[in-house]
């Protein structure tokens, strides 16, 4: 598919192809496992004063967490692919701003909201709102930026928008869906309500790149629409909508089953959804491959010294799997209901 | 005028002096925390866990703000800084990586632990957390440091292309001013960590909030601080003679010195003047200054004069220092004052417990002089000898970066104020808490036993 694929046998070849991977599961991990929480953040404001107690004991023990995933997945862009690193940051500088602006406010209201005075807390709970709806919607704002190759005009910021309002939206449903999981009564037969009202913006923003990304780069509508690449992807787009359908009928058929107090089946939401989300993200990957900056810059081209990157691989080799590993242990060790924060 | 350099500079500055606030307080306050938890372990004294309950709150809310500060800090370096990486990249970019995977996910993800499975884990199992947590906020002022460190005092490199290699990963983390600023910078941590301490639990006792946890926890700000403060003043004099060996022109500018000179005197107090390059209103004390340096009255010491246009700014360096070093003379008296009242079992007179209040946050400001002292002190070098500041900055409008600079400088405002605020009313409530589950006859059984209020000392 590339005209000169470099050597993959040496360390300038196959490196930059293992960072991609790696910063790939890092931005992956990032919007799976923040997503939940800042979809959590976005609904905030529609729960009542204990319902906002449990919405935030959900998320309580992971959010920092799960946060350190995008210090990896921007590290990793900074370290590994320097030069594409400067262009897109710079490209992307207000939004960037807004997108920080509004994570620090949410992050610091999560323990203000409970330490500060009483008469404070709803002023905190507002500014958790607030600082999730800034970072989701740049963030969303950024992929629309991004995936339009940064250009300079009245469609493409537009787009840029809406992609940020599905973003958005679909980080609602990754946080009503984790919502259905951790919680139960009232709270989660509204939480289903919320995602049953998130689902259509997320397809709208997956169906708006799908399209989007072909008619900015032939490069990429070559990639789908020819004749033996349609057969062998197909699978991408046609799972994607059969996991749309079963969120759907799960969510339709969970509030009966709740009626007679049967919980089989409150994952399968929040499941499909990942789901969803890992198909997009590959299916944008597949699109972007080799490029990590829209048909300007090859990960090759945008690559630090292999021998430096040979220090972090092997680092990455080890340490990334025990980092998995206690992550893991951790969700393990708070499975289940939520239940109220106490620190002893 | 402000241009694009100067405000990315002041919004690197103003990120970075916020930052740094609040890992100063963490990276030793985990092992403060680690301290009253073994205690309790070992004596099952409540009040080692009623001392331990205050201060997990305000150490998660303190790593809160350390956080976002951070990720803050890991945009700007590509948003501001673009000719950083791409000139030293090689060497910043796996010192970075390695303490985002070493220590990043460590702390948070145990922190959870740390914080909320009390009642999950085994006691066993929330104290190997809370050692992890402490563990990995030190690991990371040890990949940070370094990095910091060489950016003062290069090695293991060489330039290809105008592009820094590695020739030695040792020489690039061990060099030759890491040892100094690790040791400086991590007492610096526990010295603020214990004004801390020590100073909130003054705050609580002139509210007559007198309980055991109380004492229990200004008696160990206090011994920490006065064993350490002597010791910072020691690392900080051998840091400083580090920094005479490599970076001549920084020593230059803390002591004021304008020309090259033999029996070089110690400028008490001046004003600087960098248009005619000499200090008004001078205070010295002769020879003092090549005594200090070069052990030798008459020893040479290096001026201002000797750097043409590679010297930082020298009255921004001169007073930081200075101030530097007056709080660490008032900790000094402080801490050894309230000791000896300590080891005398004396009560502290209230006007005393009153300053070691008003020291609640002293380190904070002890940490920022210091770090303005050898980061100006660095300046027009972004890496010293390597690339200059300028070289490394963005080609983004001014105007764009004056208005996210604004924007920071009104958040930062605003959760500087909310911090302060909120820690002095955690120590308020903690005494509201304490008092209620020691009336335990009113209201049923207490939760925990208490031992007997220790009458007449602090």
């Amino acid at each position: 598919m590339l005209e000169q694929l470099p050597d993959l046998a040496t360390p300038a070849g196959w490196l930059p192809l293992a960072f991609m991977a790696v910063m790939g599961l890092a931005i992956l991990a990032y919007v799976i496992l923040d997503g939940f929480d800042l979809g959590v953040g976005l609904l905030l404001e529609a729960g009542d004063s204990g319902e906002k107690d449990t919405m935030i004991a959900s998320i309580g023990p992971f959010w920092d967490a799960n946060e350190t995933w995008l210090v990896l997945g921007i590290g990793i862009l900074l370290v590994a692919f320097p030069a594409a690193h400067g262009i897109v940051l710079g490209e992307l500088y207000l939004p960037v701003a807004a997108m920080l602006i509004g994570l620090s406010l949410r992050g610091v209201a999560f323990d203000f909201r409970v330490k500060a005075a009483a008469k404070y807390k709803s002023l905190w709970d507002h500014a958790f709102f607030g600082g999730s709806l800034l970072a989701s919607l740049a963030q969303g704002y950024m992929l629309g930026r991004y995936v339009t190759g940064f250009a300079d005009n009245g469609w493409s910021y537009a787009f840029a928008a809406l992609i940020g309002l599905c973003l958005a939206s679909g980080y609602m449903l990754l946080g009503s869906t984790w919502l259905i999981i951790k919680t139960e009564g009232r709270l989660q037969r509204r939480a289903i309500d919320w995602a049953r009202r998130s689902v259509y913006l997320l397809a709208i923003g997956i169906a708006a790149v799908s399209l989007a990304t072909p008619l900015v780069s032939t490069r990429i509508f070559d990639k789908w629409f020819g004749l033996e690449n349609l057969i062998v992807l197909w699978p991408i787009p046609a799972i994607t909508a059969a996991m749309f359908v079963i969120a759907w009928r799960s969510l339709a058929r969970l509030p009966l089953r709740l009626d007679e107090d049967n919980h089989y089946g409150e994952s399968v939401p929040f499941m499909s959804t990942v789901a969803i989300f890992l198909l997009a993200f590959h299916g944008l990957a597949y699109s972007l491959f080799p490029y990590v900056v829209i048909d300007r810059l090859t990960i090759w081209e945008a690559a630090a010294a292999p021998e430096s990157l040979m220090v972090i691989f092997v680092g990455a080799v080890i340490v990334l799997p025990v980092v998995i590993g206690y992550s893991i242990y951790a969700y393990r060790i708070f499975r289940g209901k939520a239940t109220e924060l106490t620190y002893y | 005028m402000l241009d694009t350099l100067m405000l990315s500079r002041l919004q690197f500055a103003a990120n970075i002096s916020f930052h740094i606030l609040f890992p100063m307080i963490t990276i030793a306050l985990a092992w403060v925390l680690l301290f009253f938890k073994l205690r309790f372990n070992a004596t099952g004294d409540p009040k080692w866990m009623n001392a331990y309950r205050l201060w997990v709150k305000v150490f998660a809310l303190s790593f809160a703000m350390g956080v976002v500060s951070g990720i803050t800090m890991s945009f700007q370096f590509g948003t501001n800084w673009p000719g950083f990486m791409n000139t030293v990249g090689n060497i910043a970019g796996p010192l970075l990586a390695y303490e985002v995977l070493t220590a990043f996910f460590l702390e948070a993800t145990f922190l959870g632990i740390m914080l909320f499975g009390f009642n999950r884990v085994s006691n066993r199992m929330h104290t190997i957390a809370t050692v992890l947590v402490a563990v990995g906020t030190s690991l990371s002022a040890f990949w940070i440091l370094a990095l910091i460190s060489w950016m003062h005092t290069p090695a293991g490199f060489e330039m290809r292309d105008g592009v820094a290699h590695v020739t030695s990963w040792l020489e690039v983390i061990f060099n030759p001013s890491f040892p100094y600023r690790l040791a400086h910078t991590m007492v610096a941590s526990f010295l603020t960590a214990s004004f801390l301490v020590a100073g909130l639990s003054a705050y609580r006792w002139l509210r007559n909030d007198r309980t055991p946890a109380v004492a229990a926890a200004m008696r160990v700000g206090i011994v920490m601080a006065a064993v350490l403060t002597p010791l910072q003043i020691v690392v900080g004099d051998l840091h400083g003679l580090n920094t005479l060996e490599h970076q001549p022109a920084k020593v230059a500018a803390m002591e004021g010195l304008w020309e090259t000179r033999k029996g070089a005197p110690l400028v008490l107090f001046a004003v600087p003047d960098a248009d005619t390059r000499s200090n008004r209103f001078a205070v010295e004390v002769p020879k003092l200054a090549s005594l200090i340096l070069t052990h030798d009255p008459n020893g040479e010491v290096k001026g201002i004069d000797e750097f043409a246009d590679a010297h930082p700014p020298v009255a921004a360096v001169f007073w930081a220092f200075r101030i530097m070093v007056g709080i660490g003379v008032l900790m000094l008296a402080v801490s050894w004052f309230a000791a000896w009242k300590q080891l005398r079992k004396r009560p502290m007179p209230t006007w005393f417990t009153r300053v070691l209040a008003l020291m609640t946050f002293s380190g904070w400001a002890g940490v920022l002089s210091g770090w303005y002292t050898t980061e100006i002190g660095r300046q027009p070098y972004l890496v010293q000898g390597v690339m200059r500041t300028a070289e490394a900055v963005t080609t983004l409008p001014a105007g764009n970066v004056g208005l996210t600079l604004a924007l920071y400088l009104v958040l930062y405002a605003v959760l500087i104020a909310a911090y302060i605020s909120v820690v002095f009313y955690l120590a308020r409530q903690a005494g509201k808490a304490e008092t209620k589950s020691s009336a335990p006859t009113a209201l049923g059984p207490a939760v925990l036993p208490r031992s007997q209020m220790e009458p007449g000392h602090a």
